[in-house]
């Protein structure tokens, strides 16, 4: 060993504590249970251990911290939805992201680059003027833009009438923005641990006590917790779990691909999103292009990549940006989202008493990490449901009250 | 896309990867001629509360295994019955509807 490695390392005063602490052995009862270890169920601990002092927390993870969708997303952050309901929720996460590296003093690596939805036909410019005046009205800055403001933004797309749809306008959202993923995960994680939640990897569940209409425990693979509470927040597990638990959600679970090509000189700046095409791209900060489309055509809990998926994305890409067509293509993977009927998510209470729910994530989930931890913890703490959250409930599908957000949620309307 | 499938097909490993779905009415056709039409369930009676129906329209059992669905081939517009896995992605059989009558869709 190199001396001088050697009299750091030995030198007192020397900052020895681990970013996150080892998994420690399983108490037999925590106030709270959160089952997932990804951005949200991390950022729900962080949130009601230091902003609610609910300190007394097992965070329980199957396999590692953020391995799921966490790490498989495309990382884009914006508030540009349809419904009113939706803008104030994911507004919400957007303030929350905007201090997140300095609250939880990882670096997010956040990065606003304008987000640009084109509209090739006259129905998605209508739907696209439609978000502008509830994105407005709701104090986001929104906007409908022409091809002649488009070409300033990005004067790489192909603007001519040569595609098969020619881009008509977009909707432009300057604040939509990218960030590290990974970061978001342990950022909230080392928050947490410093607050005192326990993290458990390689911890899977395998059952839930109820008894009497109410939460009683977790059974798992290292033995059974009893607690007063459970989150549940495990985007793409989310009906296996809740199963577990005695009830069914209106969930059916669809893979969804991405793809990054090699890396490239910075060229594109903005990130750019076709709703009649189906597909986006954006330039990560170290070059690649980062490149997604709607979700796979049937049900599947398989983290499988197909030739299909490529086949269609890479022939919409190049109606865009035709002079990407030499460009070779590094990783594709899939990650399987959790697809609600109304393209909301579904949030709070259920019918177990004490066991409440994170879930319906469906292609939108990264996006909203911040809120839906802060939401979590606030109903979990007060046993009360935030009014952001309420209008997202489990009950809206019973009582025939869908939050419709289809048009601005998933790339293919 | 028609004329490219066929410039693959002598050379390229992609087109035998590529999933082929047996239809009963067509014989083996790609995957991507056919959508899923969700899972295959007993509908509640006319009369029946409101809840019960969203509960047979929106709740899902969305279960990780052998599930039992309509397909429909579209090219032909031919309904008929897909059971597979979908944890492993296998198509295990595929038969016409008919089959269900009897009682057999529950």
């Amino acid at each position: 060993m190199p001396l001088n490695l050697l009299w750091r390392g030995l030198r007192p005063g020397i900052n020895r504590r681990r970013w996150l602490p080892d998994t420690p052995a399983l108490k037999r009862r925590y106030d709270v249970v959160i089952i997932g270890g990804g951005a949200h169920g991390l950022a729900a601990a962080y949130y009601l251990a230091t902003r609610h002092g609910v300190k007394d927390i097992a965070v329980i993870e199957r396999g590692w911290l953020g391995g799921g969708n966490t790490a498989r997303n495309t990382a884009i952050i914006r508030s540009n939805y349809l419904t009113p309901e939706g803008v104030e929720f994911y507004d919400l996460s957007v303030k929350l992201y905007r201090g997140l590296a300095r609250e939880t003093g990882i670096n997010l690596m956040y990065t606003e680059r304008g987000h640009l939805t084109l509209a090739h036909t006259d129905a998605a410019l209508r739907t696209a003027r439609w978000r502008a005046e509830v994105n407005q009205h709701m104090g986001v800055d929104s906007r409908l833009v022409y091809p002649d403001e488009i070409a300033r933004l990005c004067p790489q797309l192909d603007l001519s009438d040569r595609p098969h749809l020619p881009i008509m306008g977009a909707l432009y959202h300057p604040p939509g923005a990218i960030a590290r993923h990974d970061a978001v995960a342990w950022g909230y994680a080392h928050g947490a641990a410093r607050a005192g939640v326990e993290i458990h990897q390689g911890t899977e569940v395998t059952g839930i006590d109820v008894a009497g209409g109410k939460v009683q425990g977790v059974k798992t693979s290292r033995g059974r917790i009893g607690c007063d509470a459970v989150i549940q927040a495990v985007a793409g597990s989310s009906s296996r779990v809740a199963a577990l638990a005695g009830f069914k959600l209106p969930i059916k679970t669809i893979p969804l691909q991405a793809c990054v090509s090699q890396p490239l000189k910075p060229f594109l700046d903005p990130i750019i999103v076709s709703s009649s095409l189906h597909a986006y791209v954006s330039q990560s900060s170290r070059g690649e292009l980062v490149m997604g489309g709607a979700v796979d055509p049937y049900p599947l809990y398989k983290q499988r990549s197909s030739l299909d998926f490529m086949e269609r994305l890479v022939a919409d890409i190049l109606e865009l940006f035709p002079f990407l067509g030499s460009v070779r293509m590094m990783r594709q993977w899939a990650g399987i989202a959790d697809m609600t009927p109304d393209f909301s998510p579904v949030m709070g209470p259920t019918p177990v008493e004490g066991y409440y729910l994170d879930a319906g994530w469906g292609t939108w989930g990264f996006k909203a990490s911040p809120a839906a931890g802060l939401t979590m913890a606030e109903l979990v703490a007060t046993g009360r449901t935030p009014e952001v959250i309420r209008p997202f409930g489990l009950d809206r599908f019973s009582n025939l009250r869908q939050v419709g957000e289809k048009a601005a949620a998933s790339v293919g309307h | 896309m028609g004329g490219r499938v066929g410039e693959w097909a002598g050379t390229a490993k992609w087109f035998q990867e590529m999933k082929l779905i047996t239809c009963p009415l067509n014989g083996p056709r790609n995957a991507s001629e056919f959508i899923c039409g969700g899972p295959v369930k007993a509908a509640p009676p006319p009369d029946a509360p409101d809840r019960d129906w969203a509960d047979y329209l929106f709740l899902e059992d969305n279960p990780a295994g052998r599930v039992r669905e309509w397909w429909c081939h579209l090219p032909s517009s031919y309904w008929f019955i897909v059971e597979r896995d979908t944890l492993t992605e296998e198509i295990l059989d595929t038969y016409p509807a008919d089959r269900l009558v009897g009682g057999a869709a529950s």
